[in-house]
């Protein structure tokens, strides 16, 4: 059996998607887990499920030591060969303490993930984003995390039916206590989702000038900014939301415009797989030439404002 | 208090070369440090010694080389070091055997700090792992740790949220580059890091017949990077003309 879980509904449809194609080539099923609650049963059914196990708890809360102990009982009286999870902080902390648990192997952020003579093959990106490490299981269960994105969920069929077993599990129980959870501040920004991102770095003087950025992204039609680590990490001009790179957002976008940012390979990591990257920045040497598609070497503070102006008349 | 912390010896991934033939990483000859979030944690236990008293011990599970990196961390404020070396083909699974094990056989402790992810694997597993295997709670991705008598309140960033956390010892704690600005040891400092004692443990000593992998390497490649590579060098209003002609032609200004 597959089992497939993530305390996020989005993610899990996207990893139901793969869970299914690795089911059908191991000649098995695909479950997916909720735990405390049974509402997006019939959701993840319609979506691949071949059934899902809804683990009857009082538990409200996420908690790593408590939800892995969940998951250990299901995957020990299930038999399972392959356990994926949703790749947020949240997953991949639990996959940690579930694959300790189970004394068995787990790759983390993987973005492919095929069989192989029966075993799990992942690829990883390493090194800052500059090799992919490939890596194959020798034990099992097989414990997988898959970040947002990588995957698109299948579209839904609302025939596809499946059972949904309720069941109560024992678990241990943490000695430690959530006493506050608190929203970041955030402006609400998704740069996950956007089509179109501009993107500032540390070539920006002060933080008004962002607004440079913003009317570049607005006749874009893009409307979404993001930036590199120093930004949103050191100087804190734009919130967290808004950070593309390794520890911050990867993003996908059609086009993606980078301002001033030198090209960290963390940053790199971020944003390479968007489809057109474009660079702007006075120094001919900055590495982010080299994963650009286009480049403009040039001040950016008199680079965006023509720019803008220019895709402003080209678009009408 | 006493305190150990997991650091690991990690190639600098700032300084790594791409083969340009072959797209793959050429990792010869890179210069070796202590990973960047690792130290984040040092400094954070050093922090709470400081207020609190007690010992830190630092934990490096790699290549006999890696002692001359824990002198460094030694001179910034650990008090004892301990190496061991792993087998050839060490993965998350045994590397976290030993780390748990070399932590039991120190003993006593009250928090066990990591950074949240190496900077060269970055899979963020080894912290929960040997939570797991030493069965205490763990406190994630923390960006602030404050030590009290009988307990530690910490605050995990979820990127979209915090969440704060209390918890009784012992406990681990993984730490983000955030929580603070990792010092620099004096003159002083390093040369009295080096009456401070490093002990090699054999890896058989304390992970016996839990050094078998779970997951083999198959290969370390390149990554495809297929960029045009165009750089417009006219002048400006003519650079922008062009960018935004091709912008259109390949449709993605609509």
């Amino acid at each position: 059996m597959v089992l497939v879980y993530s305390d996020d509904k989005k993610l899990t449809l996207e990893l139901l998607n793969k869970g299914k194609e690795l089911s059908k080539e191991l000649g098995k099923k695909v479950t997916a887990i909720c735990i405390g609650h049974d509402s997006f049963a019939k959701e993840y059914l319609e979506h691949g499920a071949d059934n899902v196990i809804a683990a009857e708890t009082d538990l409200h809360t996420f908690k790593a030591e408590e939800y892995a102990s969940i998951l250990e009982k299901i995957a020990k009286e299930n038999n399972n060969e392959v356990i994926l999870i949703g790749s947020n902080k949240n997953g991949k902390e639990l996959a940690g303490r579930l694959a300790a648990k189970l004394d068995t192997g787990c790759v983390t952020d993987c973005i492919n993930v095929h069989v192989k003579d029966n075993k799990i093959v992942t690829e990883r990106m390493v090194y800052s984003g500059n090799a992919i490490a490939v890596e194959q299981f020798t034990s099992h269960p097989q414990i997988v995390t898959i970040p947002p994105k990588a995957f698109n969920p299948l579209p839904k069929n609302e025939g596809h039916k499946g059972e949904v077993i309720k069941k109560k599990f024992d678990f241990e129980k943490s000695p430690s206590k959530i006493t506050k959870v608190q929203e970041m501040k955030t402006e609400g920004v998704s740069v996950e989702d956007a089509e179109i991102i501009v993107s500032c770095g540390r070539g920006f003087k002060n933080k008004d000038d962002i607004k440079l950025v913003r009317e570049l992204a607005d006749v874009l039609k893009g409307r979404t900014v993001g930036c590199s680590r120093p930004i949103a990490a050191d100087l804190k001009w734009l919130s967290e939301d808004h950070w593309i790179g390794l520890s911050g957002h990867k993003v996908k976008p059609k086009l993606y415009i980078a301002c001033g940012i030198s090209g960290q390979i963390q940053h790199i990591a971020g944003m390479r797989d968007s489809g057109v990257i474009v660079a702007i920045n006075k120094d001919p040497e900055a590495l982010i030439f080299k994963s650009a598609d286009y480049g403009i070497v040039g001040d950016l503070y008199q680079v965006i404002p023509k720019l803008t102006s220019a895709i402003k008349d080209k678009m009408g | 208090m006493n305190i150990i912390v997991c650091a690991k010896q990690v190639v600098d991934v700032s300084e790594i070369k791409v083969d340009s033939s072959t797209k793959k990483p050429i990792l010869a000859g890179v210069p070796q440090k202590i990973s960047d979030i690792d130290k984040n944690a040092l400094e954070e236990a050093i922090k709470i010694k400081e207020k609190h008293g007690g010992k830190i011990t630092v934990v490096t599970v790699g290549q006999s080389d890696a002692k001359e990196r824990i002198k460094e961390l030694l001179a910034m404020g650990a008090d004892e070091g301990v190496l061991v070396v792993p087998p050839q083909n060490a993965d998350y699974s045994v590397v976290s055997h030993i780390l748990a094990g070399a932590i039991k056989k120190i003993g006593s402790y009250n928090i066990v700090l990591c950074g949240e992810a190496s900077i060269d694997m970055f899979s963020g597993q080894m912290g929960p792992r040997v939570a797991g295997l030493l069965n205490i709670p763990q406190i994630t991705y923390a960006q602030h740790v404050n030590v009290e008598k009988d307990k530690v309140i910490s605050e995990r960033n979820l990127g979209d949220k915090a969440v704060t956390i209390e918890s009784p010892y012992p406990v681990l704690i993984t730490v983000t580059k955030e929580i603070n600005q990792p010092r620099l040891p004096s003159l002083m400092q390093i040369l009295a890091s080096s009456s401070k004692p490093i002990h090699e443990w054999p890896a058989n000593d304390v992970a016996s017949g839990k050094l078998e992998p779970k997951i083999k390497t198959i290969d370390i490649k390149g990554v495809p990077m297929a960029r045009k590579n165009v750089i417009f060098k006219d002048d400006l209003d003519q650079s922008v003309t062009k960018l935004v002609d091709e912008l259109a032609k390949v449709g993605v200004l609509r």
